[in-house]
């Protein structure tokens, strides 16, 4: 399954300011393994997309979500409702 | 991989942690001498990490109900309420409870964790929405998790956030649970509750309040932070434990919708364990009884707590910003944390180490939770220890005065 690719750009413009210097920014990165984020980190940046799209992503989805993008397409459910 | 293997990080964690001399999650209390002191590694120590909040564990009437129900009705109940019966005397905690509380219902279980598994996991089940407090208790998390709702945090007692996320529910709020707690359990601030109180009722929501920490120390009564702010009948269900201002073990729920007589019939947490046993259920009612009889211990507790505060804050600790029985000095890194504990500990002062993730921004915290049955002689030895291991720090970092946030 593809993401929606204007989703997708707004997202990795985001992600951009988190990434550390040296991780790759794609599609496919892991946001806890590759982008190098801790926990905290990744709280940051979920409150901020979920700002960003005016959404609020389910604790319950969480777990799922490793890619960038598996959360641009939990975005795209969530702008569906 | 093997089931076993993943536990090897958490080996090597604790290997290192013992490489340090000292792990400060495996204390044994070798010897438990009052409310607030104890034998630990062979010496005399001032406990400050208890939550006894009112000190009652040594009180003689809640020790001689305990012993009498012990001979009466024998060492346990060996099995659940559902299947063997309920004691007459679970019955007449939960009067004791709800007359306390000044509210038609109430129910215990037979832990703290238990009563938010219960009652979250029966309140909100799938199709419905929970909004919890970002700094819950895990026994908060647990229940939501159990219950099978959709769960969203909002940023810890941030009023706008909760109603920003009220609002993205559209016509779900009428479904939604919002649970948050009287006193937060490691930096001791409150929630902004009448605020809470505001957009729960603005959006037709449900609010629980987890007043764990707050029992026996917020309100005229004591009741805690729903009576301090005077919203009794604008939250739906209190929760609450018996191992904190009541010196014993259980927990309980209590509200003004008859429908908590229901949640008996629904809450697993309940029905398929063993009830609390019959001294623990007369140690409780006793103290219940006590603080109700006796408010002068929420009073000394809070001139102790401010004496503590106030100690600590004049030797540079950066502390959370209510003055509390809870009070948590920050401390800039988990080496130097582990190290004061450590001195603390050796100087006769048990505190908790608190280091992520189990503390809110990643804190790294000596979080000291202050008892109505400590001595002011106790709290300025506790405060001479903060000192000196404050001192001992700035020598180690002399380069950084501002290390330690003053």
């Amino acid at each position: 399954m593809t993401a929606d690719t204007n989703i997708l750009s707004q997202l990795i413009e985001t992600l951009k300011p988190f990434t550390k210097k040296g991780h790759h920014l794609g599609e496919d990165t892991e946001l806890v393994s590759e982008l190098g984020l801790d926990s905290l980190q990744v709280m940051q940046v979920l409150l901020k997309i979920e700002d960003q799209f005016d959404i609020s992503i389910p604790l319950n989805n969480i777990p799922n979500i490793l890619t960038v993008k598996e959360l641009a397409q939990e975005i795209e459910k969530l702008l569906r409702v | 991989m093997g089931l076993f293997e993943k536990f090897h990080p958490i080996r090597q964690a604790r290997q290192d942690l013992l490489k340090t001399g000292v792990n400060p999650f495996h204390i044994t209390v070798e010897k438990i001498l009052s409310p607030t002191e104890a034998i630990i590694n062979g010496q005399q120590t001032i406990l400050v990490g208890t939550n006894n909040y009112l000190g009652l564990t040594f009180h003689p009437d809640c020790i001689q109900a305990g012993q009498q129900a012990l001979e009466q009705e024998g060492t346990g109940t060996t099995g659940s309420r559902m299947a063997n019966g309920s004691f007459l005397s679970h019955f007449e905690l939960e009067q004791a409870i709800a007359e306390f509380y000044d509210l038609p219902y109430a129910m215990v279980f037979s832990t703290g964790y238990q009563a938010n598994l219960g009652i979250l996991s029966s309140l909100a089940g799938p199709g419905d929405t929970i909004l919890l407090d970002g700094d819950s208790h895990a026994s908060i998390y647990d229940g939501c998790r159990l219950g099978g709702a959709e769960v969203f945090r909002f940023k810890h007692n941030n009023v706008a956030d909760l109603e920003k996320r009220l609002r993205r529910l559209g016509d779900r709020t009428k479904r939604t649970l919002i649970v948050v707690e009287g006193i937060y359990s490691m930096l001791g601030d409150k929630a902004s509750l009448a605020e809470i109180v505001d957009v729960k009722q603005k959006y037709g929501a449900t609010l629980v309040v987890d007043e764990a920490h707050s029992l026996g120390v917020l309100g005229p009564n004591g009741r805690g932070l729903v009576e301090e702010v005077g919203v009794e009948k604008d939250v739906d269900c209190i929760v609450g434990t018996f191992s904190k201002s009541l010196g014993s073990t259980g927990g309980f729920g209590v509200s003004h919708h008859p429908e908590l007589e229901l949640i008996r019939y629904t809450s697993r947490p309940y029905i398929f364990t063993a009830s609390s046993c019959p001294s623990v259920v007369a140690s409780t009612k006793t103290a219940v009884r006590i603080i109700q009889a006796n408010p002068q211990l929420r009073l000394q507790l809070w001139d102790n707590s401010h004496q503590l505060y106030d100690g600590l804050k004049q030797n540079g600790y950066t502390l959370g910003a209510e003055v509390g029985p809870i009070i948590a000095a920050m401390i800039p890194t988990r080496e130097l944390a582990l190290a004061m504990w450590q001195g603390l500990l050796e100087q006769g002062i048990y505190v908790n180490l608190m280091i992520p993730p189990a503390t809110p921004n990643s804190e790294c915290l000596l979080r000291c939770s202050v008892s109505a049955a400590h001595t002011s002689d106790q709290i300025n030895t506790i405060i001479r220890a903060f000192s000196d291991q404050k001192i001992a720090a700035d020598i180690q970092h002399g380069s950084h005065p501002q290390a330690m946030g003053t």
